[in-house]
Protein backbone atom coordinates (compact mmCIF):
# COMPACT_ATOMS: atom_id res chain seq x y z
CA UNK A 1 0.00 0.00 0.00
CA UNK A 2 2.44 2.73 0.78
CA UNK A 3 4.23 3.80 -2.35
CA UNK A 4 6.45 6.65 -1.06
CA UNK A 5 8.08 7.33 -4.61
CA UNK A 6 6.06 9.53 -7.05
CA UNK A 7 6.24 8.33 -10.34
CA UNK A 8 7.05 11.35 -12.46
CA UNK A 9 7.48 9.49 -16.72
CA UNK A 10 7.85 12.79 -18.49
CA UNK A 11 5.71 11.65 -21.05
CA UNK A 12 2.43 13.07 -20.79
CA UNK A 13 1.70 16.94 -21.81
CA UNK A 14 0.79 19.42 -19.24
CA UNK A 15 -1.86 20.86 -21.71
CA UNK A 16 -3.27 17.41 -21.98
CA UNK A 17 -3.65 17.11 -17.96
CA UNK A 18 -5.44 20.33 -18.14
CA UNK A 19 -8.20 19.43 -20.55
CA UNK A 20 -8.70 16.08 -18.92
CA UNK A 21 -9.76 17.89 -15.42
CA UNK A 22 -11.36 20.74 -16.95
CA UNK A 23 -13.38 17.96 -18.87
CA UNK A 24 -14.32 16.22 -15.24
CA UNK A 25 -15.16 20.12 -13.54
CA UNK A 26 -17.36 21.44 -16.46
CA UNK A 27 -19.52 18.34 -17.33
CA UNK A 28 -19.86 16.70 -13.94
CA UNK A 29 -22.78 17.67 -11.03
CA UNK A 30 -23.36 16.12 -8.04
CA UNK A 31 -20.33 17.41 -5.87
CA UNK A 32 -17.10 15.15 -5.16
CA UNK A 33 -19.19 11.40 -4.55
CA UNK A 34 -20.03 12.08 -8.11
CA UNK A 35 -16.74 13.43 -10.01
CA UNK A 36 -14.77 10.58 -8.08
CA UNK A 37 -16.08 7.55 -10.62
CA UNK A 38 -15.91 9.85 -13.42
CA UNK A 39 -12.32 10.96 -12.64
CA UNK A 40 -11.74 6.90 -12.44
CA UNK A 41 -13.20 6.14 -15.41
CA UNK A 42 -11.22 8.61 -17.17
CA UNK A 43 -7.83 8.34 -15.84
CA UNK A 44 -7.76 4.76 -15.25
CA UNK A 45 -9.97 3.32 -17.91
CA UNK A 46 -9.55 5.75 -20.60
CA UNK A 47 -6.23 7.10 -20.30
CA UNK A 48 -4.68 4.16 -18.43
CA UNK A 49 -2.51 7.58 -16.58
CA UNK A 50 -2.76 5.23 -13.16
CA UNK A 51 -3.12 1.45 -12.37
CA UNK A 52 -6.75 0.59 -10.18
CA UNK A 53 -4.52 -0.15 -7.25
CA UNK A 54 -3.11 3.52 -7.42
CA UNK A 55 -6.35 4.96 -8.06
CA UNK A 56 -7.32 3.31 -4.68
CA UNK A 57 -3.88 4.37 -2.69
CA UNK A 58 -4.71 8.27 -4.12
CA UNK A 59 -8.56 8.05 -2.77
CA UNK A 60 -7.00 6.66 0.43
CA UNK A 61 -4.96 10.05 1.01
CA UNK A 62 -7.70 12.31 -1.03
CA UNK A 63 -9.96 10.99 1.52
CA UNK A 64 -8.18 11.19 4.87
CA UNK A 65 -6.76 15.15 3.45
CA UNK A 66 -8.24 18.19 4.25
CA UNK A 67 -9.94 19.42 0.87
CA UNK A 68 -12.40 19.13 -1.60
CA UNK A 69 -12.18 15.03 -2.89
CA UNK A 70 -12.18 16.18 -6.54
CA UNK A 71 -9.66 18.55 -6.03
CA UNK A 72 -7.65 16.23 -4.15
CA UNK A 73 -7.32 13.09 -6.56
CA UNK A 74 -7.10 15.21 -9.76
CA UNK A 75 -3.79 16.99 -7.74
CA UNK A 76 -2.38 13.74 -6.87
CA UNK A 77 -2.82 12.23 -9.94
CA UNK A 78 -1.29 15.18 -11.96
CA UNK A 79 1.76 14.82 -9.63
CA UNK A 80 1.98 11.22 -10.65
CA UNK A 81 2.06 11.75 -14.18
CA UNK A 82 4.42 15.52 -14.38
CA UNK A 83 5.25 16.22 -10.43
CA UNK A 84 4.31 19.88 -9.17
CA UNK A 85 3.76 21.25 -12.59
CA UNK A 86 1.07 18.56 -13.48
CA UNK A 87 -0.45 19.07 -9.98
CA UNK A 88 -0.73 22.56 -10.77
CA UNK A 89 -2.79 21.89 -14.05
CA UNK A 90 -5.21 18.89 -12.49
CA UNK A 91 -6.13 21.74 -9.61
CA UNK A 92 -6.56 24.55 -12.43
CA UNK A 93 -8.68 21.84 -14.34
CA UNK A 94 -11.24 21.03 -11.63
CA UNK A 95 -11.57 24.52 -10.08
CA UNK A 96 -11.58 26.97 -13.16
CA UNK A 97 -14.92 25.58 -14.45
CA UNK A 98 -16.48 26.06 -11.09
CA UNK A 99 -15.42 29.35 -11.26
CA UNK A 100 -16.17 30.62 -14.45
CA UNK A 101 -19.95 29.05 -14.28
CA UNK A 102 -20.56 30.46 -10.83
CA UNK A 103 -19.47 33.79 -11.53
CA UNK A 104 -21.51 33.98 -14.52
CA UNK A 105 -24.63 33.00 -12.18
CA UNK A 106 -23.52 35.42 -9.33
CA UNK A 107 -22.79 38.31 -11.29
CA UNK A 108 -25.35 38.13 -13.60
CA UNK A 109 -28.05 35.62 -13.69
CA UNK A 110 -29.07 35.44 -10.23
CA UNK A 111 -29.74 39.34 -9.59
CA UNK A 112 -31.87 38.89 -13.06
CA UNK A 113 -33.83 36.66 -11.60
CA UNK A 114 -34.18 36.51 -7.75
CA UNK A 115 -37.22 38.40 -8.01
CA UNK A 116 -39.01 36.59 -10.41
CA UNK A 117 -42.16 34.62 -8.61
CA UNK A 118 -41.51 31.39 -10.17
CA UNK A 119 -37.48 31.55 -9.21
CA UNK A 120 -38.77 31.92 -5.63
CA UNK A 121 -41.04 29.42 -5.71
CA UNK A 122 -38.09 27.22 -6.70
CA UNK A 123 -35.65 28.48 -4.11
CA UNK A 124 -38.82 27.68 -1.40
CA UNK A 125 -38.65 24.10 -2.72
CA UNK A 126 -34.94 23.69 -2.48
CA UNK A 127 -34.04 25.29 0.43
CA UNK A 128 -36.33 22.22 2.15
CA UNK A 129 -34.54 19.75 -0.32
CA UNK A 130 -30.72 20.88 0.43
CA UNK A 131 -31.76 20.58 4.04
CA UNK A 132 -32.88 16.97 3.11
CA UNK A 133 -29.45 16.32 1.66
CA UNK A 134 -27.54 17.68 4.80
CA UNK A 135 -29.74 15.56 6.91
CA UNK A 136 -28.96 12.36 5.17
CA UNK A 137 -25.53 12.72 4.79
CA UNK A 138 -25.55 12.84 8.22
CA UNK A 139 -27.45 9.59 8.92
CA UNK A 140 -25.23 7.83 5.81
CA UNK A 141 -22.24 8.93 7.23
CA UNK A 142 -23.06 8.34 10.85
CA UNK A 143 -24.01 4.15 9.57
CA UNK A 144 -20.47 3.96 7.77
CA UNK A 145 -18.73 5.45 11.11
CA UNK A 146 -20.29 4.98 14.33
CA UNK A 147 -19.58 1.19 14.34
CA UNK A 148 -18.73 1.07 17.76
CA UNK A 149 -20.36 2.30 21.16
CA UNK A 150 -17.75 4.85 22.14
CA UNK A 151 -17.88 6.29 18.49
CA UNK A 152 -21.85 6.74 19.14
CA UNK A 153 -20.64 8.60 22.70
CA UNK A 154 -18.40 10.73 21.47
CA UNK A 155 -20.78 11.88 18.69
CA UNK A 156 -23.35 12.67 21.33
CA UNK A 157 -21.55 14.04 23.51
CA UNK A 158 -19.55 16.48 20.81
CA UNK A 159 -23.22 17.30 19.53
CA UNK A 160 -24.53 18.09 23.07
CA UNK A 161 -21.11 20.38 23.47
CA UNK A 162 -22.28 21.80 20.08
CA UNK A 163 -25.58 22.78 20.99
CA UNK A 164 -24.86 24.01 24.62
CA UNK A 165 -21.56 26.11 23.81
CA UNK A 166 -22.21 27.47 20.64
CA UNK A 167 -18.42 26.80 19.94
CA UNK A 168 -16.83 27.08 16.02
CA UNK A 169 -16.73 24.00 14.67
CA UNK A 170 -13.20 23.97 14.09
CA UNK A 171 -12.93 23.17 18.18
CA UNK A 172 -15.82 20.20 18.26
CA UNK A 173 -13.65 18.65 15.50
CA UNK A 174 -10.06 18.88 16.98
CA UNK A 175 -11.56 17.56 20.43
CA UNK A 176 -13.13 14.60 18.60
CA UNK A 177 -10.00 14.17 16.62
CA UNK A 178 -8.18 13.85 20.27
CA UNK A 179 -10.85 12.29 21.66
CA UNK A 180 -10.57 9.76 19.14
CA UNK A 181 -6.45 9.11 19.90
CA UNK A 182 -7.89 8.22 23.36
CA UNK A 183 -10.82 6.39 23.41
CA UNK A 184 -9.99 4.07 20.48
CA UNK A 185 -6.56 2.82 21.23
CA UNK A 186 -6.38 0.67 17.99
CA UNK A 187 -7.64 1.82 14.41
CA UNK A 188 -11.37 1.13 14.40
CA UNK B 1 -12.13 46.50 0.52
CA UNK B 2 -8.64 44.98 1.95
CA UNK B 3 -9.91 43.96 5.32
CA UNK B 4 -12.74 42.20 3.17
CA UNK B 5 -10.48 40.25 1.04
CA UNK B 6 -8.19 39.10 3.92
CA UNK B 7 -11.17 38.01 6.26
CA UNK B 8 -12.88 36.36 3.08
CA UNK B 9 -9.57 34.15 2.13
CA UNK B 10 -9.03 33.18 6.05
CA UNK B 11 -12.62 31.78 6.53
CA UNK B 12 -12.37 29.77 3.26
CA UNK B 13 -9.28 28.80 4.46
CA UNK B 14 -10.40 27.71 7.30
CA UNK B 15 -13.19 25.75 5.86
CA UNK B 16 -10.64 24.25 3.22
CA UNK B 17 -8.66 23.19 6.07
CA UNK B 18 -11.05 21.42 8.06
CA UNK B 19 -13.20 19.69 5.38
CA UNK B 20 -11.87 16.23 5.64
CA UNK B 21 -13.61 13.66 3.72
CA UNK B 22 -15.44 16.28 1.19
CA UNK B 23 -18.91 16.64 0.42
CA UNK B 24 -20.88 17.85 3.19
CA UNK B 25 -18.48 18.42 6.05
CA UNK B 26 -17.93 21.63 4.53
CA UNK B 27 -21.77 22.76 5.59
CA UNK B 28 -20.92 23.18 9.43
CA UNK B 29 -17.56 25.56 8.97
CA UNK B 30 -18.82 27.76 5.89
CA UNK B 31 -22.21 28.08 7.81
CA UNK B 32 -20.27 28.98 11.34
CA UNK B 33 -17.69 30.95 9.10
CA UNK B 34 -20.36 33.15 6.70
CA UNK B 35 -23.81 33.50 9.02
CA UNK B 36 -22.33 32.62 12.72
CA UNK B 37 -18.62 34.64 12.92
CA UNK B 38 -19.05 36.99 10.27
CA UNK B 39 -22.87 37.67 9.17
CA UNK B 40 -22.52 38.09 5.66
CA UNK B 41 -25.31 35.82 4.86
CA UNK B 42 -28.66 35.25 6.26
CA UNK B 43 -29.59 31.29 6.44
CA UNK B 44 -31.92 31.55 3.61
CA UNK B 45 -29.58 32.78 1.41
CA UNK B 46 -26.77 30.45 2.29
CA UNK B 47 -29.16 27.74 1.84
CA UNK B 48 -30.23 29.19 -1.63
CA UNK B 49 -26.38 29.39 -2.74
CA UNK B 50 -25.67 25.82 -1.70
CA UNK B 51 -28.54 24.88 -3.55
CA UNK B 52 -26.97 26.67 -6.75
CA UNK B 53 -23.86 24.71 -5.88
CA UNK B 54 -25.64 21.46 -5.89
CA UNK B 55 -26.89 22.02 -9.73
CA UNK B 56 -23.83 23.59 -11.17
CA UNK B 57 -20.70 21.40 -12.13
CA UNK B 58 -17.49 20.95 -10.43
CA UNK B 59 -17.17 20.55 -6.55
CA UNK B 60 -19.57 22.20 -4.37
CA UNK B 61 -17.64 23.97 -1.64
CA UNK B 62 -15.72 25.53 -4.75
CA UNK B 63 -19.22 26.50 -6.39
CA UNK B 64 -20.28 27.98 -3.19
CA UNK B 65 -16.92 29.46 -2.58
CA UNK B 66 -17.20 31.25 -5.71
CA UNK B 67 -20.27 32.32 -5.28
CA UNK B 68 -20.31 33.66 -1.59
CA UNK B 69 -16.87 35.78 -2.63
CA UNK B 70 -18.55 37.53 -5.48
CA UNK B 71 -21.62 38.47 -2.74
CA UNK B 72 -18.93 39.73 -0.64
CA UNK B 73 -16.36 41.65 -3.17
CA UNK B 74 -17.00 41.23 -6.72
CA UNK B 75 -14.61 39.39 -8.81
CA UNK B 76 -11.80 39.63 -6.33
CA UNK B 77 -13.73 38.23 -3.58
CA UNK B 78 -14.62 35.37 -5.62
CA UNK B 79 -10.89 34.20 -7.03
CA UNK B 80 -9.39 35.13 -3.07
CA UNK B 81 -12.25 32.91 -1.37
CA UNK B 82 -11.87 30.12 -4.08
CA UNK B 83 -8.10 30.48 -3.64
CA UNK B 84 -8.66 29.99 0.31
CA UNK B 85 -10.94 27.32 0.19
CA UNK B 86 -8.38 24.98 -2.23
CA UNK B 87 -4.84 26.29 -0.50
CA UNK B 88 -4.64 23.79 1.89
CA UNK B 89 -4.95 20.98 -0.71
CA UNK B 90 -2.78 23.12 -2.95
CA UNK B 91 -0.20 23.27 -0.63
CA UNK B 92 -0.46 20.24 1.37
CA UNK B 93 -1.10 18.27 -1.65
CA UNK B 94 2.31 19.54 -3.60
CA UNK B 95 4.75 20.01 -0.96
CA UNK B 96 4.25 17.46 1.79
CA UNK B 97 2.71 14.29 0.01
CA UNK B 98 5.61 12.35 1.02
CA UNK B 99 5.10 12.91 4.49
CA UNK B 100 1.64 13.02 4.81
CA UNK B 101 1.67 9.54 3.32
CA UNK B 102 3.26 8.08 6.29
CA UNK B 103 1.44 10.66 8.88
CA UNK B 104 -2.46 9.20 7.35
CA UNK B 105 -0.95 5.48 7.82
CA UNK B 106 0.65 5.98 11.00
CA UNK B 107 -2.79 4.51 13.58
CA UNK B 108 -2.84 7.40 15.89
CA UNK B 109 -3.56 9.44 12.92
CA UNK B 110 -5.92 6.74 11.57
CA UNK B 111 -7.40 7.30 15.11
CA UNK B 112 -7.34 11.01 15.46
CA UNK B 113 -9.47 10.66 11.83
CA UNK B 114 -11.80 8.62 13.38
CA UNK B 115 -12.71 10.87 16.14
CA UNK B 116 -12.93 13.59 14.18
CA UNK B 117 -15.23 11.75 11.77
CA UNK B 118 -17.55 10.99 14.58
CA UNK B 119 -17.46 14.72 15.24
CA UNK B 120 -18.64 15.74 12.03
CA UNK B 121 -21.50 13.23 11.98
CA UNK B 122 -22.49 16.19 15.22
CA UNK B 123 -21.78 18.82 13.09
CA UNK B 124 -23.69 18.26 9.91
CA UNK B 125 -26.56 17.09 11.88
CA UNK B 126 -26.48 19.90 14.04
CA UNK B 127 -26.20 22.15 10.68
CA UNK B 128 -29.42 20.70 9.22
CA UNK B 129 -31.37 21.36 12.50
CA UNK B 130 -30.50 24.98 12.18
CA UNK B 131 -30.38 25.34 8.42
CA UNK B 132 -33.83 23.53 8.60
CA UNK B 133 -35.49 26.32 10.65
CA UNK B 134 -35.15 28.78 8.01
CA UNK B 135 -35.69 26.05 5.33
CA UNK B 136 -38.78 23.89 6.62
CA UNK B 137 -41.40 26.63 7.75
CA UNK B 138 -44.55 25.54 6.56
CA UNK B 139 -46.47 22.52 5.61
CA UNK B 140 -45.21 22.15 2.17
CA UNK B 141 -42.01 22.81 3.01
CA UNK B 142 -42.12 20.38 6.16
CA UNK B 143 -43.45 17.84 3.54
CA UNK B 144 -40.45 18.34 0.77
CA UNK B 145 -38.11 18.03 3.34
CA UNK B 146 -39.86 14.60 4.72
CA UNK B 147 -40.25 13.13 1.40
CA UNK B 148 -36.75 14.00 0.34
CA UNK B 149 -35.31 12.64 3.51
CA UNK B 150 -36.87 9.36 3.32
CA UNK B 151 -36.32 8.83 -0.30
CA UNK B 152 -32.90 9.52 0.29
CA UNK B 153 -32.70 7.44 3.18
CA UNK B 154 -34.39 4.70 1.18
CA UNK B 155 -32.11 4.72 -1.97
CA UNK B 156 -28.92 5.64 -3.45
CA UNK B 157 -29.97 8.56 -5.87
CA UNK B 158 -27.78 11.80 -7.30
CA UNK B 159 -27.74 14.88 -5.23
CA UNK B 160 -29.58 15.63 -8.80
CA UNK B 161 -32.43 14.69 -8.83
CA UNK B 162 -33.63 15.84 -4.89
CA UNK B 163 -32.49 19.42 -6.30
CA UNK B 164 -34.96 18.76 -9.51
CA UNK B 165 -37.53 17.44 -7.25
CA UNK B 166 -37.03 20.32 -4.83
CA UNK B 167 -37.30 22.66 -7.44
CA UNK B 168 -40.71 20.95 -8.84
CA UNK B 169 -42.38 20.33 -5.77
CA UNK B 170 -41.54 24.16 -5.21
CA UNK B 171 -43.25 25.43 -7.89
CA UNK B 172 -46.42 23.54 -7.46
CA UNK B 173 -46.59 23.90 -3.47
CA UNK B 174 -45.79 27.83 -3.37
CA UNK B 175 -48.03 29.96 -1.92
CA UNK B 176 -48.02 32.45 -4.84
Amino acid sequence: MSRQEIKTDKTESLWHILLTFLKVGAFTFGGGYAILPVIQQEVVNNKKWVSPEEFSDILIITQGMPGQLALNSAIQIGIRLRGIPGGLMGALGVTAPSVIILLAIAAYFYPLLRDNDYVQAIFYGLRPAVVALIAAAAVKMGRGILQGLNGVILCAVLLLIAIITQIHPIIILLVGGLAGMIVCKRGV
Amino acid sequence: MITMLLSLYWSFLKVGLFTIGGGYAMIPLMEAEVITVHGWLTASEFLDIIAVAEMTPGPISINAATFIGYTMAGVAGSLIATLGVISPSLVLLLLLSRILVKVIQNPKAANFLNGLRSALVALILLASFTLGQTAIIDLPTAIIFGLLLIASLLKQVSPLYFIAAGALLGLLLFPY
